[in-house]
């Protein structure tokens, strides 16, 4: 009787094994494939690039002017000097304005901030009525709207340096926040009004017959559903308003210089020796938010996205 | 006194008319049903009910009162989605809520409401939770809840079970009939399946290309359908439509390609019996077979072409006047592809239609 079902388990054991000989399971893939090699040579290539440029600043920066002199530019440095650093924020020149960039930097802010913050909020009011309380003409207006985002920019500026002075807006920051604000409404509502529509129509239906009206609506059902998209609005806007330089210098005086027209007057003034590494710290300092605003609202962005997929 | 009703409502998009001065009238606490293909115009019906959608013409009234021109929370209607619709960041407490409290309820009031519908729709264990965490049915129960604490005469459901699978369906279909018994209030339901609809309904309006094509009980849409159209819709499988000619006169018959249906059992219409072309339509568990097709008034020979077992009965396929017909056999009875097969039927409780128009003769 054992003996039966020893037996019995051998054979089961056999078919077993036969069965196991074929290709079974996850094909083998081997770690060092042609495939591998190219698409991982590839991509260490082009990081390679991007990343040189990069490394250069960093080390110039933290070089002494000696030490630049000696031109070997990709050593990195002998003596590490934070002095460019604070000369670029605190002492750079610009005209005969001796503050460095931390004035531009601050003017940045108060232009960027309130921009961003007025920009967001109309458009998406914008997106969301284009989306959900179609009224007569409608199509129309969001047509113009999104025509206004391929009129290039050049051909405004003038007209719009005799508007803001009529407005008495020119030369200062509430001229330059209001431009701001205007240029970013057409791509913005256009990104509001598709992200609205996405959401499914029965949730507003429902909440209408709930009796929310306008604004309950958009704020207790619309907003709480939109993060994924204020992120993306709010990165496209900061690095985009951070950015400018051509509003900045055309509708702004000195005093009110954004950070990137300072750090082009810093970098390109003429005037006695060209400090390298203050240039690359500058350029860095200027770089920075963006890049801060890449790091932190990516990870975000990418959870409120996560998150938007599933399905309520 | 009825509660809901539709005068003359006509509604265009642009230059397609969705509706076409369409009149609707339905009582206190009845359940009617709306039923159509998709693009009837069904759904936009009951959105002009709703309030969701202005009418191009006409006037809607709720309880005697006007609302044409009111906004959807002031027309004293709930309504269920077929998306279920309920507010994803929310819970269900906060689901329920919401319209209670933009309508500025005391907050003593919104919580009773709030435990009497989680009692009758036995959610009360999911009150705390988001939507997110509930299966497709309890997403349904708490969207009719979230009608239900509305405390309304008039409860609108737009296509409410098309998105559960076929077991919950049929669950949710009884719990909903369950609920119209207790609750005796009005309800407009909204669905192309016409299971649904006969299940449920006290009427249904069967509706094609925005116009109601017939408005009766369950039973007389079923037996004796207006139209081609509603008798090709309502029941599955559906009814076999057989090309031929009416022979009038004193002793009228169905003519089709030489073997004659007797019609002296048919109920004509008030045309009577014109001769002419005309479709005759049977439906499959209206042909009998073997000793219950002796029994019939008219009887013939076919052969047995496809058999398809259902599991309760089992749909036989043969050719009748060199035309296809079906009929339903109990599962018991063999029957195999080749077999000659005496079948018989009334045609007392057969529907004859114009073969132009597809109306009923």
């Amino acid at each position: 009787m054992a003996e039966l079902t020893l037996n019995y388990a051998q054979g089961d054991a056999a078919t077993r094994a036969d069965a196991l000989a074929g290709p079974a399971g996850p094909k083998p893939r081997r770690a060092l494939s042609r495939r591998n090699i190219f698409i991982y040579g590839t991509l260490i290539v082009v990081s390679m690039y991007y990343l040189l440029p990069l490394y250069v600043m960093i080390v110039t920066s933290l070089k002494g002017m000696p030490e630049i002199r000696m031109g070997n530019i990709f050593s990195p440095p002998v003596e590490i000097t934070f002095e460019p650093w604070v000369k670029a924020w605190a002492q750079a020149c610009t005209g005969l304005n001796c503050e460095g960039l931390s004035r531009g930097f601050w003017n940045s802010v108060r232009i960027t901030v309130p921009s961003v913050v007025l920009s967001i909020a109309i458009a998406s009011i914008n997106g969301y009525a284009l989306a959900n309380w179609r009224f007569k003409g409608a199509d129309i207006f969001f047509t113009i709207l999104i025509f206004g985002a391929f009129i290039p920019y050049q051909v405004m500026l003038y007209p719009i340096v005799i508007l803001l002075r009529e407005m008495g807006l020119y030369g200062g920051l509430y001229g330059l926040i209001l431009v701001h604000s205007i240029f970013g409404m057409p791509i913005l509502t256009l990104l509001f009004r598709n992200y609205f529509t996405s959401l499914p129509e029965e949730l507003f239906k429902a909440a209408r017959v709930d009796g929310a009206g306008f604004w309950g609506i958009y704020f207790k059902i619309m907003l709480p559903m939109s993060l994924p998209i204020f992120v993306v609005a709010i990165i496209l806007q900061v690095t985009g308003i951070w950015n400018d330089f051509l509003f900045g210098v055309v509708y702004t005086r000195p005093d009110y210089y954004p950070m990137t027209v300072q750090l082009n007057n810093i970098v390109n003034s003429v005037q006695g020796v060209k400090e390298y590494n203050v240039n690359m710290a500058a350029t860095l300092l200027t770089g920075l938010v963006p890049l801060v605003v890449y790091f932190v609202s990516g990870k975000l962005f990418v959870r409120g996205i996560a998150a938007g997929a599933v399905k309520g | 006194m009825p509660s809901v009703v539709v005068r003359d409502v006509s509604l265009n998009f642009g230059s397609v008319e969705v509706l076409k001065s369409l009149n609707l009238e339905v009582g206190r606490g009845e359940f009617l049903v709306l039923l159509g293909p998709s693009g009837c115009g069904k759904s936009t019906l009951l959105n002009c009910i709703a309030g969701l959608l202005d009418v191009s013409q006409g006037q809607i009234f709720i309880n005697e009162r006007n609302v044409t021109w009111d906004e959807p929370k002031d027309r004293g209607i709930g309504m269920v989605f077929q998306s279920y619709a309920l507010y994803p960041q929310m819970t269900v407490e906060g689901n329920l809520s919401f319209g209670l409290k933009n309508a500025r309820l005391p907050k003593d009031e919104i919580a009773t409401r709030i435990a009497r519908a989680a009692e009758i729709l036995q959610i009360e264990p999911l009150l705390k939770r988001k939507p997110l965490a509930l299966s497709g049915g309890q997403r349904q129960r708490v969207a009719i809840g979230r009608a239900l604490v509305r405390d309304v005469d008039v409860f609108l459901f737009d296509e409410p079970l098309s998105n559960l699978d076929a077991k919950l369906r049929s669950e949710l279909r009884v719990e909903i009939k369950r609920l119209h018994q207790k609750l005796e209030n009005t309800m407009i339901y909204v669905t192309h399946d016409q299971i649904e609809a006969m299940t449920l309904a006290d009427r249904i309006a069967v509706m094609r290309g925005g116009i109601i094509q017939q408005l009766d009980t369950p039973q007389a849409i079923y037996s004796r359908p207006v139209n081609r159209f509603v008798a090709g819709f309502i029941g599955s499988p559906g009814m076999n439509f057989i090309e031929g000619e009416v022979v009038g006169g004193a002793a009228p018959a169905f003519d089709a390609g030489g073997i004659k249906v007797p019609l002296d059992r048919y109920e004509f219409g008030d045309g009577g019996a014109r001769g002419g072309k005309a479709v005759f339509g049977v439906r499959p568990e209206h042909v009998a077979l073997g000793d219950a097709a002796a029994a019939m008034p008219c009887q013939y020979d076919v052969e047995v072409e496809i058999v398809e077992p259902m599991g309760s009965d089992t749909l036989v396929w043969g050719k009748f006047a060199g035309q296809n017909l079906s009929f339903r056999v109990e599962t018991e009875r063999a029957v195999s592809v080749g077999d000659r097969v005496r079948i018989g039927f009334d045609p007392g409780r057969a529907s004859l239609f114009d073969a132009d128009g597809g109306e009923r003769i």
